[in-house]
């Protein structure tokens, strides 16, 4: 059933006046401006969203609000409006995108307290927001599409934020670059969907239209179109091969990193693959990719984030990571899993990022680990908050990351990938290792903060603090929403989520607390070797690093990876650019075409010049013998 | 009364016309050159009378007083433009005019 609810139209408006406002008047009105607007915009966004949804659970399961903002393209056939839905999964991710959000917002105001750019920041921010809430409630692909573009777009912005430092601008112009290969991927894709529905005469990227008629696709067209959209997946979700931009992305304001890189723009391709979940479900090669995609990049990034030691760069390959966990997820067909992971992640990966955020704040843009440690008394709120979400990400009861990570192991295994199930658990004690190490090395221990700095601990204003703790409770609670089935009230967001991903039919059935008991073993073991090695014996890190030399340095050089591209791809195209486009087709070619057009131009005007001669009787006389010539004609004529 | 024939006429503008042409083309004096489309300009005059005669309209008469009176426009200012280039330039010959050469 779909009604009509316009004021879903008042979600986007907010966020796009706040853009408007910040971007116009927010450095000439000021601080004290901008802060208002900023977060209070996406708080409105929220309310509006809250407000939908109370509407949306009142309605029988499986109803949609939609409202048509205006007509977009009608070009022949064809037809795609800026049309927004609002069924279970864009509800989720619009209360997600703006919750989160706005509690991201908040803490920015007290993040850029000390940048002189506030007003362009804020204005960014709003514009993501603007165009997430566009990619989830969007009902057809084409508009998702422009929203998918404009997350692009802000990530860019905020990524190279501090442009004045180069670096920092080249890694946002490697993300946004990175991202326009996943981007081509995903264009062809939509393409080939238009053009095998049109074959049948329905010229539509409707969500709903495209559901409706699953079935007159072919095996073959939907395989190559799903990989395809994969590809795009893989950009945006900084999944293998396509992850390199995230980690550099880490040099934008940690806010940013919060709210882009890690709770809502990179889980747009698993959204993107849970919202077309009936077109994969006709893919099955397609979906086995996205799960052996998932899983092989889960433990790969996860084997990086064991020996880095900046703080925000092991946060960030535990995003791929958890990011993986979610292709996995969806891979299997387990998608309301994946987005409930989706959910959870957002809450404590926002939350690390932020808590990492009041470190590096406090320790005055300090990154690297093995300059902190001891900071637990300095920064309590902080500490605890983080120790939350270190649990919930390492997958311990009763912590929202526990449910839904156990709900995609639990799929994964009983959809008969138990190779898949292997990596997924192994990871799981990695990550529990890497956290539990980044909460040792950063709170415990002694001091190894640089001298000047230690008298500027302090803990962050509560600005900051108050989004902590409340995603600290999203994090510990967030996740009861969806127990497991015969616990309690049960697994309520499948149910939620059924109409709009449908349902996870499992091939086995698992001994379930066999399958918990293993990852939940995994999990504790890693926080124990992660006490033992950093708190207990800290010589023994330097001990295993020096015996396995060479995996080390693989590892902490990220599987040169970086390198890797370097020179399969980019230098390829560089010599191609300056050897092949550049000396031959620019300096030769083209510059050959516009110097030849040139000279031309310029010999005729020297030939052609000598005509003037300056004597007005030769004009005459050339004159005349034009009149003579036009005569002698007409004479011809009348005479012939 | 003896009728002149309208060939006559109309050859006698061709050879006044002809001679105006000449003049123009071959005078290097400025003033000749001058005087010698003024004289081109009667040929056609004088042809147009003929012409209008011949064929009973008042048309060609009527365009001859335009003539007439373009010519003497073009005399005043054609004159003056003689006498402004031969005060800068103390010369009429038409060969040493050429200021806009390539």
């Amino acid at each position: 059933m779909t009604v009509h609810f316009p004021a879903l139209g008042l979600i986007l408006l907010f966020p796009a006046l706040g853009f408007l406002f910040n971007l116009f008047y927010g450095a000439r009105w000021g601080r004290g401006w901008v802060n208002i607007v900023g977060p209070g915009v996406v708080f409105a966004s929220f309310a509006i969203v809250v407000v939908a949804f109370i509407r949306l659970v009142t309605l029988p399961a499986g109803s949609v609000l939609s409202v048509t903002l205006w007509q977009w393209i009608h070009a022949g056939p064809f037809r795609a409006d800026f049309t927004l839905q609002f069924d279970a999964l864009s509800a989720l991710m619009a209360l997600v995108v703006t919750g989160v959000g706005a509690l991201i917002h908040v803490y920015s105001v007290g993040y850029m307290a000390h940048d002189e750019d506030f007003a362009r920041y804020f204005a960014y921010l709003n514009l993501f927001e603007l165009s997430m809430l566009i990619l989830v409630l969007a009902d057809n692909l084409v508009f998702m599409f422009m929203g998918w573009e404009g997350v692009g777009l802000c990530s860019y912005l905020l990524i190279s934020f501090w442009y004045a430092n180069q670096s920092f601008a080249y890694a946002g112009r490697k993300a946004f670059v990175v991202n326009r290969v996943g981007d081509a991927g995903f264009l062809v894709g939509m393409f080939m969907i238009v053009a095998a529905l049109g074959s049948h005469g329905l010229w539509t990227l409707n969500f709903a239209m495209l559901r409706a008629n699953a079935n007159l696709f072919t095996t073959q067209t939907a395989t190559i179109a799903a990989i395809l959209l994969v590809v795009g997946a893989t950009g945006k979700s900084a999944q293998i091969p396509l992850y390199v931009w995230l980690p550099d992305a880490m040099v934008g304001p940690t806010p940013v990193s919060a709210l882009i890189h890690a709770a809502t723009m990179v889980t747009a391709g698993v959204y993107m693959v849970a919202r077309l979940h009936f077109f994969f479900m006709l893919a099955p090669v397609a979906m086995e990719l996205v799960a052996t995609i998932g899983a092989v990049t889960a433990i790969y990034a996860a084997s990086i984030a064991l020996v880095q030691t900046d703080i925000k760069k092991v946060l960030a390959y535990s995003t791929i990571s958890q990011l993986g966990y979610m292709f996995l997820g969806v891979g299997v067909g387990a998608f309301s899993a994946g987005i409930f992971h989706v959910m959870t992640h957002a809450f404590f990966k926002a939350l690390l990022f932020l808590c990492a955020g009041s470190v590096i704040h406090a320790l005055d843009g300090e990154q690297d680990m093995y300059k902190m440690g001891g900071l637990r008394t300095k920064l309590p709120i902080t500490y605890e908050t983080m120790f939350i979400a270190t649990l919930t990400i390492s997958a311990i009861p009763p912590f929202a990351g526990f449910f839904s990570k156990d709900q995609i192991l639990e799929s994964v295994y009983n959809s008969g990938h138990h190779g898949l199930w292997v990596l997924g658990i192994i990871t799981a004690a990695m990550t529990s290792f890497y956290m539990f190490r980044l909460i040792f090395l950063t709170f415990f221990g002694d001091s190894r903060v640089d001298s000047e700095k230690v008298a500027h601990i302090h803990e962050s204003p509560s600005v900051m603090t108050a989004p902590l703790i409340v995603l600290a409770v999203l994090s510990i609670a967030g996740g009861w929403v969806g127990l497991p089935e015969h616990v309690l009230w049960g697994n309520r967001l499948n149910a939620f989520l059924a109409p709009s991903v449908g349902e996870f039919t499992p091939i086995m059935q698992g001994g379930v607390f066999m399958l918990t008991g293993v990852s939940l073993g995994l999990a504790v073991l890693g926080i124990i070797a992660a006490w033992y090695f950093y708190l207990v014996a800290p010589g023994m890190p330097y001990l295993i690093a020096y015996q396995l030399q060479s995996a080390y340095n693989v590892m902490l050089n990220k599987y040169y990876v970086d390198e890797l591209y370097n020179l399969i791809v980019t230098r390829p195209l560089f010599w191609i650019s300056t050897m092949v486009l550049g000396r031959v087709v620019d300096s030769f070619i083209i510059d050959g075409l516009v110097d030849g057009a040139g000279l031309t131009v310029e010999t005729g005007g020297q030939l052609s010049r000598r005509m003037e001669t300056g004597n007005v009787q030769q004009y005459a006389f050339v004159y005349v013998l034009g009149v003579l010539a036009i005569v002698a004609y007409y004479l011809y004529l009348v005479t012939h | 009364m003896m009728t002149v024939s309208y060939s006559w006429v109309m050859a006698l503008s061709a050879a006044i016309f002809a001679i105006g042409v000449a003049g123009v083309l071959l005078r290097r004096n400025i003033l000749i050159m001058f005087m010698s489309i003024e004289l081109m300009l009667n040929a056609v005059n004088l042809a147009f009378v003929a012409m209008a005669r011949r064929m009973g309209s008042m048309d060609g008469q009527v365009i001859v007083f335009f003539v007439m009176t373009v010519a003497a426009a073009e005399a005043a200012v054609g004159l003056a433009i003689i006498i402004s280039i031969f005060r800068n330039r103390e010369t009429v010959n038409a060969d040493e005019l050429n200021l806009m050469r390539w």
